[in-house]
């Protein structure tokens, strides 16, 4: 800070106000022009103007010129939401010659003209939100941002298609990632599907090259099987503790070849195989699925009788050449450092018992949609057989739409995915086993490209589309053909009457949810979620992946459903965004940090435990309390806690405070 | 009847101790009485929420200003009694849900402050309503709304605050106060000496 900064500080202020129209959003809602007469008349304000779009080059360029002409040194922009545009404002002020920190920005848009229809009141409450900023700004002062160095390694979490997609993308680039996935092997829903829609291309023929790329990728290091435990830092800085689950299998060592699963003391798989949503069986070491990568086996110590009983005879250590197995494996816990958190935690699917009346979980012949991708997948439990519980193969099958979805009693939202995935289920099931497929649907939703002409090919197969929500599936038979069968009973609302429909199999068509841990995960990385507990985006449109956490971006699912295609192009936006931030090298630090006034310090030791960085400490030949400024996240919670008032934050001085106080009340 | 009289006041000059007229702070006839609500809105999640409440159009009374701070744990208790002492009807206070807040727990401090000036404001015979902390999510316009218009409608119920109002009256009444006290020292003073 040089001298002529300082007297600028002091200097009477000069003040420039400039309030928008936003087109019509602000001026139609309010008397714009009262709002500028009021505040030219106060003390201070130089220049008082109104402009159609202050966000636009001629109106950055009025300000600029403003600033010139009247030697302003204080400028007020009354627009829209500083979260929107206070950085234009900011960069318009240092065009023309004046610290950016001398503005103020009065949010006339989201606050006021949206929100109210009393043309009065908001015009009052403009007037006193203009007059708050005018007397606040004479108390701002030079400020200058921070740098600090972006460390250049990412951290990507969850290795479904989005994670896979976005860490290939940035490694590619040369940067280093680590990409963590909490199960043992990589490639999350995706990899459970048998076909994608509407090309019917296999998923497994399109997304295992991938997998094997970010095997073998030079710049990735895969963990599997791990969770993120602890984040702490900032943008550029990320401290994170990656906790390793043991697999009991050394992962350097394993080549994938089977032979501890064959040698197994139990001959035959027991326990339900995750992976095939229980309909299949696997031993307790095991490979989750064929593809499955890395390419290595895992031991569920849940059910291995080594870790229940300690009395198996190890059988599957034996027969590995390797010595892979390791039964004393213990958790692993790594620290890295990262600059960019990435998160494509995904989703869950629906459950369907919350729907009791569809009977799912009753009724053995009622299926969700992800159990039906594992019964026509050929690596499936029953190797691409479409058969019942019972062996049969059905004669007709019913597919439920919209479970989980649109409905106010489970989730309100669309799935977005479900009529497509419906479609492609109803086409193979037709193809499979020749039965007769019923849709029972609300709206067909086929949005996309060659969607609808999927929709349109579909019709033509003969697959049957029944307009309206199944009210239940029963095994009830009101007449003999009913009978051993499952009926649904829907209004056909284009029909116009009430359809019994009997059929041996039923595909329910479970919608997306949010992970049911979703907020704690978002606690832990300190992002924000949407009601329905979606991650929530920095907005809805401009800034899709970003999040409210600068260097923290958000992929996939996890921020709401969407379909492969959009997926994958969220996470190369959310990698070229990271991207963007990495290849900056540094990071600008808004200088709202809090500083001790020694002088009036007491040295009473109140603020130092407040911090949550651990950025006030205590200066024990001093006794005075210190502020470290590079910890210091600016929240202000000590500055409020300092009973002599000797701890300030810059941009959140007391007297920036008070006359924003004094200025939004004391006007007529 | 002089507008102090009507108030309740004491119709005595409006004098401080000293003899300084004090700043009295106009306020509107009862009549035009609108209320005024101060409100403290976190960066992070009530002040953006409130900005999905604008961006979703969602509409409430125009009666609350709003000012910024980073974090709820920055509102000094005294950013409060200021804005009562400066004429606010009611002030409310919005953070992050507990658990959720940008800076780990600045709302928990937010917390115990308020809970403490809860208990001033009681003593202070300020109306329990007229205080709110409230915690609203970025993702919850909604509240915004019903939050603003609630507290709107309870502090309308209650009527003017009217602090500035109140301190102006309380001054007099100590300088008729002072002046008995003083009048009747230098009367028994007389008689002391006489």
């Amino acid at each position: 800070m040089n001298l002529n900064d300082k007297i600028s500080d002091k200097a009477p202020a000069r003040i420039g106000f400039y309030i928008c129209h936003c087109g019509t959003n602000i001026a139609g809602a309010l008397d714009v022009p009262a709002v500028r007469d009021y505040v030219a008349k106060m003390p201070g304000v130089i220049v008082a103007r109104d402009y159609k779009y202050m966000c636009s080059d001629p109106g950055q360029e009025l300000l600029g010129k403003d600033i010139t002409e009247h030697k302003l040194n204080r400028i007020v922009v009354a627009s829209c939401s500083p979260l929107l545009h206070e950085n234009t404002f900011r960069k318009a002020l240092e065009k023309a010659g004046l610290n950016p920190f001398y503005f103020q920005m009065v949010n006339i848009r989201e606050h006021v003209a949206w929100v109210h229809t009393d043309k009065p009141g908001a015009t009052r409450k403009a007037k006193d939100l203009c007059s708050a900023a005018v007397r606040r700004v004479k108390f701002h002062k030079f400020l200058e941002k921070k740098k600090v160095p972006y460390h250049p390694d990412v951290l990507v979490v969850g290795a479904g298609i989005a994670g896979i997609q976005a860490a290939l993308t940035m490694a590619n680039a040369g940067k280093k990632v680590y990409l963590v996935e909490r199960e043992p092997s990589i490639g999350g829903h995706m990899a459970m599907f048998d076909k994608t829609f509407p090309t019917l291309d296999c998923a497994a023929c399109i997304l295992t090259p991938k997998m094997s790329a970010v095997k073998s990728h030079p710049n990735i290091t895969l963990w599997t099987y791990s969770e993120v435990a602890k984040t702490e830092g900032s943008a550029g800085n990320f401290k994170v503790t990656v906790k390793r689950k043991p697999r009991y299998v050394k992962e350097e060592l394993c080549v994938g070849c089977n032979d501890c699963i064959d040698n197994c003391v139990f001959k035959e798989p027991k326990f339900a195989d995750e992976f095939n949503m229980g309909l299949g069986k696997r031993k307790p070491v095991y490979m989750p699925f064929p593809q499955a990568t890395p390419h290595v086996a895992l031991i569920d110590a849940e059910t291995c009788l080594h870790f229940k009983t300690g009395k198996c005879k190890q059988s599957c250590a034996e027969a590995c050449d390797r010595k892979a197995i390791d039964f004393n494996q213990k958790e692993e816990i790594k620290e890295i450092q990262v600059g960019t958190l990435l998160l494509a935690t995904g989703f869950e699917v629906f459950d369907a018992a919350k729907d009791p009346y569809y009977g799912y979980g009753v009724h053995p012949g009622v299926y969700t949609s992800l159990e039906i991708e594992r019964l026509v997948n050929a690596s499936g439990p029953t190797n691409g057989e479409i058969v019942l519980r019972d062996g049969r193969k059905p004669k007709s099958v019913g597919i439920i739409h919209c479970v989980g979805s649109r409905d106010a009693k489970t989730n309100k939202w669309c799935s977005r995915v479900c009529c497509m995935y419906s479609l492609k289920l109803a086409h193979l099931i037709k193809e499979h086993t020749g039965a007769e497929v019923y849709n029972f649907y609300i709206d067909m939703r086929t949005p996309g490209k060659m969607y609808e002409e999927f929709y349109d090919r579909l019709l033509e197969e003969g697959v049957h589309f029944v307009r309206g929500r199944v009210s239940e599936v029963s095994d009830f038979a009101m007449s003999p053909e009913e009978e051993g069968k499952l009926i649904l009973r829907a209004e056909d609302t284009l029909a116009g009457f009430v359809r019994r429909v009997p059929v041996d199999m039923v595909v329910l068509s479970t919608g997306l949810t949010p992970k049911k841990d979703s907020q704690t995960v978002a606690r832990l990385f300190n992002i924000g979620r949407s009601p329905e507990g979606f991650f929530q985006e920095r907005h809805p449109k401009l800034a899709p992946v970003n999040t409210f956490t600068d260097g923290i971006f958000i992929a996939g699912c996890c921020q709401g459903p969407k379909d492969i295609p959009d997926t994958v192009a969220q996470a190369g936006a959310a990698a070229a965004e990271a991207l963007a931030l990495i290849d900056k090298a540094y990071i600008e630090l808004e200088p709202d940090t809090a500083f001790v006034v020694e002088d009036t310090c007491s040295g009473c030791k109140s603020c130092v435990p407040l911090c949550p960085y651990t950025a006030v400490s205590f200066d024990e030949v001093k006794k005075k309390a210190v502020i470290n400024e590079t910890l210091c996240k600016g929240c202000g919670t000590c500055v409020a806690a300092c009973p002599s008032g000797s701890i300030k934050q810059n941009l959140f001085e007391d007297e920036q405070i008070f006359s924003e106080i004094e200025g939004v009340l004391t006007n007529d | 009847m002089t507008k102090e009289q009507k108030r309740g006041g004491v119709p005595l000059p409006l004098t401080h101790v000293d003899g300084t007229v004090p700043t009295l702070i106009k306020t509107r006839k009862r009549d035009e009485w609108q209320p005024r609500i101060v409100a403290f809105f976190c960066n992070w999640c009530t002040y953006t929420a409130a900005d999905l409440a604008g961006v979703s159009r969602m509409k409430y009374a125009p009666n609350a200003r709003v000012i910024r701070v980073m974090c709820s744990g920055r509102v000094d208790p005294q950013f409060i009694l200021e804005a009562f002492a400066k004429g606010a009807d009611g002030v409310l206070m919005g953070g992050c849900h507990p658990g959720d807040c940008h800076y780990s727990e600045g709302n928990y401090k937010a917390l115990r402050r308020a809970k403490l000036l809860k208990r001033f404001l009681k003593d202070m015979c300020v109306e329990e309503d007229r205080f709110r902390l409230e915690w609203i999510s970025g993702a919850e316009g909604e509240k915004v709304k019903l939050v603003i218009d609630e507290m709107v409608e309870k502090v309308r119920k209650l009527g003017p605050l009217n602090l500035p109002g109140r301190f102006a009256d309380w001054d007099s009444e100590i300088s008729v106060l002072e002046e008995k006290i003083c009048a009747k020292e230098e009367k028994e003073g007389a008689a002391h000496h006489g």
